[in-house]
């Protein structure tokens, strides 16, 4: 392998594991349980078996609380992390948007503004690990389906 | 170097072995989910395709009659192979899973009743563990399970207590995939055939990497996949005793597998025919036969001591590195060429992230064996597998990989 391919190699594994990312792997934020949520959902990623639960209390249009548990890769669980900091205290439907947003980059979708996703722009180096998409759209995945039922109850 | 087999020469006959990844020399460490495939398999594939391509059993003319006998040579050379009394006894289907699902379909519906009792292990692959779920919820059936030890084997302890008269099948692995334990199938098979209760052997672990004869192992239904044994994807091998398939109706139903068809009936075809419907996988069943005649001049003694040589040197090399938790028993002579492990806090998909980039291809995750996983106290393990042309060099570059692990989430 010549100099340049390793260095490429490299900087892509830099990509995906980026700094901010194993910061939320290693202190994880909003982690754990609240103890009245209005509505919780365990998403579950059978390829890899990651496991994510949310939690969270949705209190006139605001998503007032939110907590994840779970275990599985780093990727999973520091994107639970970031979610949850970037989604905390927000309006049901910014985060909704934030949440088609984020998934939209994740699919490589370029109309996306990936600045505008600020912190959470550091999970586009996944992309270049088609597999582990995945995990990192599970938490995601497992806001929307609490949300939906925050609103149906 | 390997005392058993020149793996050298071996080597010399994968051309997917030459290749690169990430600009560095493939490291297949994979074997256990499927193994690679020599020239000879790739050779015979290709002769089929370019030179008498036919459907078998119903044509007249010169191409398909080759077919026909170099597919029923094929079945031949697998009885064989796994000591069956004749190839009658050999039904070709698409993998291992779906040999269980037609004794699942074809045998477990007619004698499996509500109130009835199936014992399974706590190592099953799911595909060993799903058919039965299914079947149990369907007709009201009990499964219990032989518990595992902490050291990874079979807690046999209480054997006899988990029969009772309503016990009518016995299913289990051979060789599990997740621990590599190699099971006592003779003793357990015994212990269920003296009771009267039917068994099944998943055997897709082991038939690919040890000496195995069916009737020794004695069991009524043996199952394994040729993909995992230097043969083609799409096929996969069901011995059963004859007299169960013959008392068995059929699991798919069409072209082939019938005798004589009017539009009030049909009768069926004989064995094994009659549990073959429609045109099968003619390919890749005749290129599993060149993967047959491949592992038996090496030897399948060979090959089980050169695993036993590679999967000794692993399990030495892990304990080597700080923070490393193996699963499965420790001595290399009571398990496969399976090596399960976590390395400290990482979790297996980030290992084996690094060690792709690396080149070395491993598994991580549950293996398909979850409620395993569950009893292990993880959610997934790294799963290092071994096959005929697996190197200790090629091991060195494992631990390499997982040092460089270590360093990056340092």
């Amino acid at each position: 392998m010549s100099s340049d391919e390793y260095r490429q190699q490299e900087s892509e594994l830099d990509e995906l594991y980026r700094e901010i990312i194993i910061d939320h792997y290693r202190s994880p934020r909003h982690k754990g349980h609240l103890t009245a949520p209005s509505a919780s959902h365990e998403g579950l990623n059978p390829l890899c078996g990651d496991e994510v639960t949310v939690e969270v209390v949705v209190d006139g249009g605001t998503l007032a609380e939110i907590a994840y548990s779970g275990s599985g890769c780093s990727i999973s669980q520091s994107a639970a992390s970031m979610m949850t900091e970037a989604v905390a205290g927000k309006s049901v439907a910014e985060t909704r948007r934030l949440i088609g947003d984020f998934t939209a980059m994740m699919r490589g979708e370029e109309s996306v503004d990936a600045e505008a996703l600020g912190d959470l722009e550091a999970m586009s180096g996944v992309r270049k690990f088609p597999v582990r998409i995945k995990c990192a759209t599970l938490a995601w995945h497992t806001l929307a389906e609490a949300l939906k039922q925050a609103e149906a109850d | 170097m390997s005392s058993a087999l020149d793996v050298n020469a071996i080597r010399s006959d994968f051309p997917i072995l030459e290749r690169e990844v990430y600009g560095k020399r493939l490291v297949y460490l994979d074997n256990a989910a499927t193994s690679q495939k020599p020239r000879q398999v790739i050779d015979a594939l290709v002769r089929y395709y370019e030179t008498y391509n036919a459907n078998i059993h119903r044509a007249v003319h010169a191409l398909g009659e080759e077919a026909t006998a170099a597919y029923e040579e094929a079945r031949e050379k697998v009885a064989r192979f796994i000591g069956a009394p004749s190839s009658e006894s050999v039904v070709f289907t698409r993998n291992t899973t779906e040999a269980i699902n037609l004794v699942a379909y074809a045998w477990g519906r007619a004698n499996v009743g509500e109130g009835d009792e199936i014992i399974l292990t706590q190592m099953e692959h799911h595909s060993n563990l799903i058919p039965w779920q299914q079947l149990a919820a369907e007709k009201g059936a009990t499964i219990r399970y032989i518990e595992i030890t902490p050291e990874g084997t079979l807690e046999l302890g209480n054997l006899s207590a988990l029969f009772s008269p309503r016990t009518k099948l016995l299913a289990m692995p051979h060789v599990s995939n997740s621990l590599g334990t190699i099971n006592p199938v003779e003793e357990i098979v015994a212990e269920a055939s003296k009771r009267g209760v039917t068994t099944l052997i998943d055997g897709a672990q082991a038939m690919p990497h040890m000496p195995v004869d069916v009737q020794a192992v004695g069991a009524d239904f043996y199952a394994f996949s040729a993909h995992k044994m230097l043969g083609p994807t799409g096929v996969g091998v069901l011995y059963a005793r004859r007299e169960l398939l013959e008392e068995m109706a059929p699991f798919l139903g069409g072209g082939e597998m019938i005798l004589k068809v009017t539009f009030e009936g049909a009768t069926w075809n004989d064995l094994p025919w009659k549990f073959e419907a429609g045109t099968p996988n003619i390919a890749d069943v005749i290129a599993f036969g060149s993967a047959i005649d491949y592992l038996d001049a090496l030897g399948m003694d060979n090959v089980r001591r050169h695993e036993v040589e590679v999967t000794a040197y692993a399990l030495d090399r892990l304990r080597g590195l700080d923070d490393v938790t193996l699963y499965g028993p420790d001595d290399p002579e009571q398990r496969g060429g399976v090596v399960s492990f976590n390395f400290g806090d990482l979790h297996p998909h980030d290992v084996g992230t690094i060690l792709d980039r690396h080149g070395v291809a491993i598994r991580a995750g549950h293996h398909c064996t979850q409620p395993l996983m569950r009893c292990l106290g993880v959610t997934g393990t790294a799963r290092a597998s071994f096959y005929i042309y697996n190197t200790q060099d090629e091991v060195d570059v494992l631990i390499e990989g997982l040092k460089a692990a270590r360093d990056f989430f340092k």
